[in-house]
């Protein structure tokens, strides 16, 4: 039973790429974001917060709607960015990566934001003291004593971007080859007769995957902690 | 030299201070309370005044009237605080080449072996800080201070989180540092008899006010 087709493999590799593109995109970001949550006091902070956690609490298939509606090619942000730079979202895989890195970035955000905020800032002002402009504190303090959270926070949002499914299908559709991730390929599979043995492999497959990142995520945070810690 | 002249505004605690001091270590002396350590991060721009001026080696850093206020990581500066804060993540040479690298300064070995023999933390230089006691994190927190070749060192109770032995342990080293580095020094304490072994001249504090200023001889005369 455990012969891959190449339509699986292709499912398979897709999600990987998808999810890889999501995360490492929306990492920066993510660490932007974290650090103004943790550090910073504007004007509008909780709706900004309340926005980021909007793909939590929202229906995925809403989330993938809204995507449509700004994304797609006639979409506001999507028709200009069609127009003047040449980047189409709409049924490609980067539109996947798209809603991937979307519905994954209130996971991704999270561990970061705490972590920032367990960073002792008198170690903060102490590095100002000996001539760390305000950027440089953030890069050989803050962030360095961050990393277990940022790793937490790309491995637990890889891992929601390789399983998404309803922001996915409702705003890239299910199209083999270039948006059909693995989860949108059970989805198919298990509409199919005689597509349960398929469909299992794969679910066998996305197991292994989910599993696989809650460990390497436990290994990331144990030894970042045990370095931070002056062992 | 070193001229302060500042009000600041904290909650229902109100600091004024006014002082010009020459010495080479003028000791900030005061009950806890009576606004040595707002004091000293006012000098070290950590806080801001809300009225005055303060001048380091004759450089301006403060100045409400004239709009200046010197970000703290442009005042060139050490701060020796009573938690050494040393950086968990780095190694003690690491920890003690921090300042050097943020400043832009070229290494300078002759500079790092005299900091390290003054302050006999030579055996350390690979550990973590996790592995030192109390008197040891806080010599290479001086250390790591001076390396960053500040014109104004400030040191906020340096022995206050120290047992009397690691106290007696670290003076020396201190009276090293004041006849042998080089750089002035302000020195927060609320401990007289630390301050005669150590202070050229004293400011005398309470409950915000400076109630005394001159040499050390005004300890004794009970401010």
């Amino acid at each position: 039973m455990f012969e891959i087709s190449p339509t699986e493999w292709t499912a398979i590799l897709l999600s990987l790429r998808v999810a890889v593109i999501a995360t490492l995109v929306a990492t920066p970001f993510g660490i932007a974001l974290a650090w103004l949550l943790a550090r910073r006091d504007f004007w509008g902070k909780s709706l900004l917060d309340a926005v980021v956690h909007l793909p939590l609490v929202l229906p995925p298939v809403v989330t993938g709607y809204l995507l449509l509606l700004t994304f797609g090619k006639r979409g506001l942000v999507g028709g200009w960015l069609a127009d003047h730079l040449g980047i189409v979202f709409a049924f490609r895989w980067t539109g996947a990566a798209l809603a991937c890195g979307v519905m994954s970035f209130p996971l991704l955000v999270r561990p970061i934001r705490l972590s920032i905020e367990a960073v002792d800032r008198r170690l903060e002002q102490a590095a100002e003291t000996l001539g760390a402009a305000p950027w440089r504190v953030f890069a050989t303090v803050t962030l360095p004593l961050a990393l277990p959270g940022v790793l937490a926070g790309m491995v637990l949002g890889f891992a929601k971007a390789i399983g998404e499914f309803g922001a996915t299908i409702t705003f890239v559709s299910n199209i083999p080859g270039e948006t059909q991730t693995i989860s949108s390929a059970i989805y198919s599979l298990i509409q199919t007769p005689d597509g349960d043995t398929a469909a299992a492999r794969l679910v066998i497959i996305s197991v292994v995957l989910a599993v696989g990142a809650l460990i390497a995520a436990e290994v990331f945070a144990r030894r970042a902690t045990a370095r931070l810690h002056g062992h | 030299m070193l001229r302060v002249d500042i009000q600041k505004q904290l909650g229902e605690f109100s600091l004024t201070a006014s002082f010009t001091s020459e010495g080479r270590v003028t000791g900030l002396f005061g009950a806890s309370g009576s606004g040595k350590t707002s004091l000293i991060n006012t000098i070290a721009g950590l806080l801001r005044p809300d009225r005055g001026s303060i001048v380091i080696d004759g450089e301006t850093v403060d100045d409400t009237a004239a709009g200046i206020h010197v970000p703290t990581w442009r005042r060139r500066i050490g701060y020796v605080f009573q938690d050494a804060r040393l950086f968990p993540h780095l190694d003690i040479r690491q920890n003690l080449g921090y300042g050097r690298r943020m400043n832009g300064l070229t290494e300078d070995p002759a500079q790092h072996k005299r900091v390290v023999d003054l302050l006999d933390i030579g055996a350390l230089l690979d550990r973590r800080p996790g592995k030192l006691s109390g008197g040891e994190r806080q010599r290479v927190a001086l250390g790591r201070a001076l390396l960053s070749k500040p014109r104004l060192l400030l040191l906020d109770e340096p022995l206050g989180a120290l047992d009397e032995s690691r106290k007696l342990e670290i003076l020396p080293y201190l009276v090293r540092l004041r006849d042998e580095a080089g750089v002035p020094m302000v020195y927060v304490s609320h401990d007289a008899a630390e301050l005669r072994q150590l202070a050229t001249q004293i400011v005398m504090l309470r409950r915000g006010q400076v109630t005394a200023f001159g040499g050390v001889k005004v300890l004794t005369a009970g401010g």
